[in-house]
């Protein structure tokens, strides 16, 4: 469903991303981790298209998301992507910032749209916050809220940003538990994240990047079970151990 | 020198004057929509990947904010004529009053623009929106509340800046003033007139910018004020 072959991405002389190469079949959860600034962030943001890239190819669910006649808005919209820093929608409420990408993107008529959005925000546990504001609710909050926004546009797939890192610790878990609940149903997702917990529990399969490389790619079991690269066996050391 | 309150309070129910107030407030009316429209496109203009065209922009803000109205004015009135281009007193003042404008508010709405943070921007984006709907459903809303304090700043200088255009004779409240104190020779009286007349304009639209203020500022004083 998503294929990323040999990906390179450079800023100006310096290349983060160096030939990644990763296939997400439909249905799988993949993990990517690794050291702050190793590239992780930008991998995933080149799979819809945030990011450009120079080589390589990305296909999703067919779509050659380099090419240049490819119709992003249309591609992302069947891709979501929620942020680690949320970014709803300050002026609108959480229904109208549920409902906006169904009517402006989707075209859904005003009922259509409203029906939708109140179903998914009852789903990640928000639906008696619907008239309020981003501004009044807590970082979790938002972040379901986010989920929902992704959700909204029935996507194939949903990228996750580091989606708990601006979080409060105690408010991880309530978006971790949307995230487990959403796997569970089957849902495609890429996920860039330091919750080893939440990987080893809800991963399929889980990807190790340092410094724009993929050095790791292999089912969840063997990546918390067997040997390890070196550079991964550092990275956890540091990650897991305190 | 003599203040003779009855030509005070005489000229300040005056049809002639309140005529000239009328002239001020469509002159600053009309040229601010057009300036704001013409600001708009200048700002997105200046904003934009092709060189040459953020470089025109860039030229026309340059030129317009740097050389004083009233020469731009004497210009468009008195030496476009020279090139076959003669326009009316009226649609010379309205000419350039929005032109000059739109040089400011086109600072100004870039301003509020590159001030909406670039993740709202990815967040649009992310959910398959082009570029033009982020612009008017995510970008300008929140610009917009940017925008209002200077742009109303803006509008008050503007209520005033149309003054200017009575070296065109355009019969606005300060040509119209004028006019009288060159036959009645009341300077003083009509001058106070004129003066109270500008201030109760400004003191208007800042009432009304408030309001423009309040209700757009209600997302986030909601969330300011109710947040558990």
């Amino acid at each position: 469903m998503i294929e990323l072959n040999n990906v390179s991405k450079w800023y100006n002389d310096y290349q983060v991303l160096k030939d990644c190469t990763l296939t997400v079949e439909r249905g799988e959860i993949v993990v990517i981790c690794g050291p702050s600034g190793s590239g992780k962030s930008t991998l995933i943001k080149t799979v819809n298209a945030l990011e450009p890239f120079q080589e390589g190819s990305i296909r999703v669910h067919g779509m050659e998301v380099g090419a240049p006649d490819t119709d992003l808005p249309a591609l992302r919209a069947r891709v979501g992507m929620v942020f680690q820093s949320f970014e709803l929608f300050p002026h609108m409420t959480i229904l109208q910032n549920v409902m906006i990408g169904q009517r402006v993107v989707l075209s859904r008529s005003s009922s259509d749209a409203e029906a939708q959005a109140r179903r998914l925000l009852d789903r990640v546990g928000m639906a008696d916050h619907a008239h309020k504001y981003p501004a009044q609710l807590s970082g979790g909050q938002q972040q379901r809220v986010a989920i929902a926004r992704a959700l909204a546009m029935d996507p194939m797939a949903i990228l996750f940003d580091e989606p708990t890192s601006a979080l409060d610790p105690e408010m991880v878990s309530e978006v971790l538990d949307v995230m487990t609940s959403l796997a569970k149903e089957g849902m495609t997702m890429m996920v860039v994240t330091h919750e080893m917990g939440f990987a080893r529990r809800v991963a399929t399969r889980m990807v190790f990047i340092d410094r724009g490389e993929i050095i790791e790619n292999c089912p969840t079991e063997e990546f918390f079970g067997g040997t390890r690269n070196p550079r991964t066996e550092a990275f956890l050391g540091k990650i897991l151990n305190h | 020198m003599n203040w003779s309150w009855s030509g005070f309070f005489g000229y300040l129910v005056n049809p002639f004057i309140l005529g000239g107030v009328w002239t001020t407030i469509w002159l600053t009316v009309v040229s601010l929509v057009a300036g704001l429209a013409l600001g708009f496109v200048i700002a997105l203009m200046r904003r934009s990947s092709s060189r040459p065209v953020a470089m025109l922009a860039g030229f026309y803000v340059w030129l317009f904010r740097g050389t004083p109205l009233l020469v731009q004015l004497i210009i468009i009135y008195t030496a476009l004529p020279v090139l076959g281009i003669r326009l009316s007193v009226v649609e010379s003042a309205l000419i350039g009053l929005a032109l000059n404008e739109a040089a400011y508010l086109a600072e100004i709405i870039r301003a509020g623009i590159e001030a909406v943070p670039q993740g709202q921007v990815r967040a649009g984006r992310a959910i398959g929106m082009k570029e033009r709907d982020i612009m008017r459903h995510i970008v300008m809303p929140q610009a917009f509340k940017i925008i209002i304090p200077p742009l109303g700043n803006s509008v008050n200088g503007l209520l005033k800046t149309t003054s200017v255009t009575s070296v065109i004779s355009m019969e606005e409240l300060l040509r119209r003033t004028q006019v009288l104190i060159q036959e009645k020779f009341m300077v003083l009286e009509l001058f106070a007139v004129a003066a109270i007349y500008y201030l109760a304009m400004t003191t208007l639209w800042d009432l009304v910018q408030r309001r423009i203020e309040a209700h757009f500022g209600k997302s986030s004083a909601i969330g300011a004020a109710e947040k558990r």
